[in-house]
């Protein structure tokens, strides 16, 4: 019998899976969810580091379906930011891992995501965007394609709202858009986003085999798969000084993360500077006329202090501060009184 | 006029002013002099939901018996508004004094009362006072007239200037000026309204203090232990964090970084989504709101309760549905907030009746969510949260903090199994586990949606009934948890009052005035819910009871009907709201109707 490889911590991949998925056979979910096992696996993240946070939705759900032995918050639809934000500043050294839906995110949500990256709440959010409700069966998302069509829901006339351009606006210092069907270059982006200081969205298309996966759909395997168009080929490298640089000038790019990890991104048929924030939106107001399912890695700039450095909140977590720290001192409080009397 | 004997220390003042122009500094000013001569005082501010422009009164009692309702009426008037100067005055008893400057639009027309003009012009330009401050200087004369017209101590006077303009020196000299040349204006000037009425010293404040409800349950979440803030503006709310955030600092220096995180959020759905994040990864964290903010907050309630999450969230009550009235006060939100969410909510909501309540409440509300892992309430209102009123100083707690059953990762060690809400102990209180505790069997993803005892989703009918029926043991566990009701009883009294909140002065007052009428009455004031057996036990002692409340509806009376059903026939009711603290006389004069009302009904139901 073979022993299951072990990471650096000595866990195995199946230390990081969840409960099994309840999702419909071949939902674009569960391959991201598959991603985040691998990406934490691979990151040897102590598991309890990390919280697993969601609101409501498929996607939502689908937080009980990976990392079972870290902490989780399966919350209210759209309000998955503000209860991560609350996390955060009670005890700023876990790292949320967020799956959000585009309804939760980009329709009831979209107030909580905006102000959560205006925050910097450093998280990896994941956007499993399939442009349909699915629970509720099959109505029109806030994402959905001008001229889409659904079963019941006819024809959309409305413009989509686009999760990247949204984030880049409100500050987001990390944005990246993917396809469920592109295992690899998700996994680098959920393994680049975890050592990202600060907010990190990936909005990674994941078709509703149910609702929205038929022919004329933008957002089903099909069209993914023959219009996908990546930026680049992005691969993380945990240690840089152990890599050496294989690719000539001009053909790739390391773009280096405060912690020392590189995002490689190897240049594919066009020129796009990520840490070039009009040129990233650019990109997707381009992508957009030109109706182009455009992936990779679109926005990177890492300089904003994240909401517990802007707070001043030191190197104990609220929630570990003993209680001669959560008090006044006896001093302290004689003093206030002493003033209130008058005194 | 005949002058009459003077009446000495139990009488009341109403500024009428013109809001934002720094009426209520020179009101503080005059309560303050007069507290520092050792007499009683309390104030009742009531403005409108505006900046600037638009008319406001302070209504400053003064009592010797140390009653701190709103005074029924005011034989003092300071007429600076013209706007309202008709009306104000028609609101003077007669033999009143009507205050007024003599250099504006309007003069009294009454026979029957005592009117005084103030040469507000000459006397700020007799000080220099420059353009620009004159509007708020002007405000100062009626303080030096009143000064002389009272005899109010001058150290008194200079003390109570200091403390309102702390550390600004230049400001406590133009205000200290302008106030001695009205004094000695007044003193120059003899008029009836000359000692009509007085103040003389008393011994009856010593060691007391002039405090709001807001700041005084800022203090007791700073020393509660409050972790992280999250709130969104709204009156009369606000000044709760905003005191918290200026006390802070003192009270709790961050060397070594922040003990507390202040965030102001996009909303009040997001403010209690945080403070419910930052409860279950372990922080004590609070808000403060108010109506409008507690039906934004009703599905974060609801997820509280059932994913069993510590928060604390005060509502500063304010008049009516929507908008309402927001800068008046009510007690209208209890039915609501006691049973916010939907699907069989019930939450555990203090009521604070004074300023040493909203101090230690603060402080307990944490210790009950934690311990009850819940959401806990905390029902002030504006008349507490923004009012002045005098409290004996806060006393440090001796007590540590009850974190409640948290289990780390040696405690787990221990264990063969963890179920998160196993009712172990039989209180229907599971343990918890904090984000963050590295022990295997420490996580859980906690939900909304129907779980088991080991917080798996779970649809099952025998797991939600069981799960419901232990929220409902938790529940009981709180009844026996939450501070009993305060009650005073006469041993003759076959009448009961009943009230809660800041109702406490009027129907204390109307006790004494009800006992002058000839009826004896004992007092119960709830202190929170779910209600105990204290409560049925009071009612069943007293022939008549009277609940008194301010609030539409009589919503205490409701609860306390469904709390005790064999009596709920003798249970009236004193629903009354305006968006004004209530008066004594009016609490007697409404109280000796229900009791007529119940006698009658008494009569024919023994027929």
């Amino acid at each position: 019998m073979t022993q299951a490889p072990v990471n650096a911590i000595g866990l195995t991949k199946n230390d990081y899976r969840g409960a099994p998925s309840t999702l419909c056979a071949g939902c674009g979910h569960d391959s991201v969810a598959s991603q985040i096992i691998a990406a934490a696996f691979e990151l040897s993240l102590p598991p309890h580091t990390v919280i697993r946070m969601s609101g409501i939705g498929c996607s939502s759900k689908s937080a009980a379906y990976f990392l079972g032995r870290s902490h989780g918050f399966n919350s209210l639809h759209g309000r998955m930011p503000s209860v991560t934000t609350g996390a955060h500043l009670a005890n700023h050294t876990l790292r949320p891992l967020a799956v959000s839906g585009d309804g939760d995110t980009a329709s009831i949500g979209l107030g909580q995501f905006i102000h959560l990256l205006r925050r910097n709440v450093p998280i990896v959010y994941i956007v499993e965007n399939n442009g349909v409700y699915g629970l509720t069966k099959g109505q029109f998302s806030a994402t959905a394609d001008e001229g889409q069509e659904l079963k019941h829901a006819g024809v959309n006339h409305l413009p989509p709202i686009d999760v990247c351009a949204e984030a880049i606006l409100a500050g987001c210092g990390f944005v990246a858009r993917s396809f469920a069907g592109d295992a690899k270059q998700v996994r680098e982006l959920i393994k680049a986003a975890f050592n990202f200081h600060g907010a990190a969205v990936i909005d990674v298309i994941s078709p509703c085999v149910t609702f929205n996966n038929h022919d004329r759909s933008t957002k089903s395997y099909t069209y993914g798969k023959t219009h996908e168009s990546p930026i680049h080929d992005i691969s993380f490298i945990p240690h840089y000084e152990a890599v050496t640089i294989d690719y000539e000038p001009g053909e790739a790019r390391d773009v280096q993360l405060h912690d020392g990890p590189v995002i490689r991104l190897r240049k594919l048929h066009r020129d796009h500077d990520p840490t070039n924030r009009m040129a990233a939106l650019a990109l997707l107001e381009e992508a957009r006329a030109a109706n182009e399912f455009v992936t990779g890695l679109i926005y990177l700039n890492e300089r904003r202090p994240t909401l517990a450095e802007t707070l001043g909140i030191g190197q104990t977590p609220i929630a570990a501060l003993p209680e001669e720290r959560l008090r006044p001192s006896r001093e302290a409080f004689a003093a206030v009184m002493a003033e209130l009397a008058g005194e | 006029m005949q002058s009459p004997q003077p009446i000495v220390n139990e009488f009341a003042i109403t500024a009428a002013t013109v809001n934002g122009s720094g009426s209520q500094t020179a009101n503080m000013v005059l309560m303050r002099a007069i507290f520092q001569m050792g007499i009683p005082v309390s104030g009742k501010n009531l403005f409108p939901s505006n900046i600037q422009g638009e008319p406001t009164w302070y209504t400053l009692r003064v009592s010797q018996a140390g009653y701190t309702a709103r005074p029924a009426e005011t034989p003092i008037l300071v007429a600076f508004n013209p706007r309202t100067a008709k009306e104000d005055l028609a609101q003077l008893p007669a033999g009143g004094i009507c205050l007024y400057p003599a250099d504006g639009p309007w003069q009294p027309q009454r026979a029957d009362i005592i009117p005084l003009a103030l040469p507000v012009r000459q006397i700020l330009d007799q000080v220099g006072v420059s353009q620009r401050l004159r509007p708020y200087a002007a405000n100062m004369v009626y303080v030096g007239a009143l000064a002389t017209l009272l005899g109010i101590e001058d150290t008194a006077l200079t003390k109570a200037v200091q403390h309102q303009f702390r550390g600004k020196s230049s400001a406590v000299e133009l205000n200290l000026a302008v106030i001695r040349a009205a004094q000695a204006w007044a003193a120059n000037n003899p008029s009836p309204a000359h000692h009509r009425f007085r103040v003389t010293r008393m011994q009856a404040t010593a060691g007391m203090m002039l405090i709001d409800g807001n700041t005084a349950a800022a203090i007791g979440a700073i020393t509660g232990g409050v972790g992280v803030v999250a709130w969104y503006p709204i009156t009369p709310s606000s000044s709760l964090i905003e005191s918290l955030e200026s006390y802070l600092p003192r009270l709790r220096p961050a060397g070594g970084g922040a003990t507390c995180a202040i965030v102001q959020a996009e909303d009040e759905i997001a403010a209690l989504g945080i403070v419910i994040g930052a409860g279950w990864a372990g922080a004590r964290a609070m808000t403060a709101t108010s109506g409008p903010g507690i039906s934004l907050m009703t599905e974060f309630a609801g997820l509280g309760f059932f994913a069993e999450i510590p928060a604390v969230i005060w509502d500063v009550q304010r008049v009516g549905p929507s908008t309402g009235l927001p800068t008046r006060t009510a007690q209208s939100d209890l039915l609501s907030v006691y049973y916010l969410g939907h699907g069989d909510t019930r939450h555990v909501v203090l009521l604070p009746g004074t300023m040493e309540e909203c101090y230690s409440d603060a402080q307990l509300a944490f210790d009950l969510a934690e311990s009850l892992q819940t959401p806990v309430f905390v029902l002030s209102d504006l008349d507490l949260g923004m009012n002045i009123w005098m409290s004996r100083p806060f006393t440090y707690p001796e007590q540590p903090l009850q974190r409640g059953k948290v289990l780390s990762a040696e405690d787990l060690a221990k264990l063969t199994a963890y179920a998160r809400f196993a009712d172990v102990d039989g209180d229907g209180i599971g343990y918890r586990t904090l984000p963050g505790n590295p022990h295997p069997l420490a996580a859980t993803l906690s939900r909304g949606t129907g779980h088991n005892e080991r917080n798996v989703y779970s649809e099952r009918p025998d797991d939600w009934q069981r799960n419901m029926a232990r929220l409902w043991r938790k529940h009981e566990t709180a009844r026996r948890m939450v501070p009993r009701p305060v009650i005073d009883l006469h041993p003759q009294a076959t009448v009961g009052l009943i009230g809660f909140g800041s109702t406490t002065p009027a129907i204390a007052e109307a006790r004494d005035l009800l006992a002058a009428a000839g009826i004896a009455a004992s007092s119960m004031r709830v202190r929170a819910l779910p209600l105990g057996p204290e409560v049925t036990d009071f009612i069943a002692r007293h022939q008549y009871c009277v609940v008194i409340e301010q609030n539409h509806d009589g919503q205490l009376r409701q609860l306390l009907q469904l709390h005790c059903p064999a009596y709920a026939t003798r249970l009236a009711s004193v629903a009354w709201c305006d968006g004004l603290p209530l008066t004594a006389p009016f609490v007697r004069d409404q109280v000796m109707a229900a009791l007529e009302q119940m006698r009658d009904l008494a009569l024919v139901m023994s027929k």
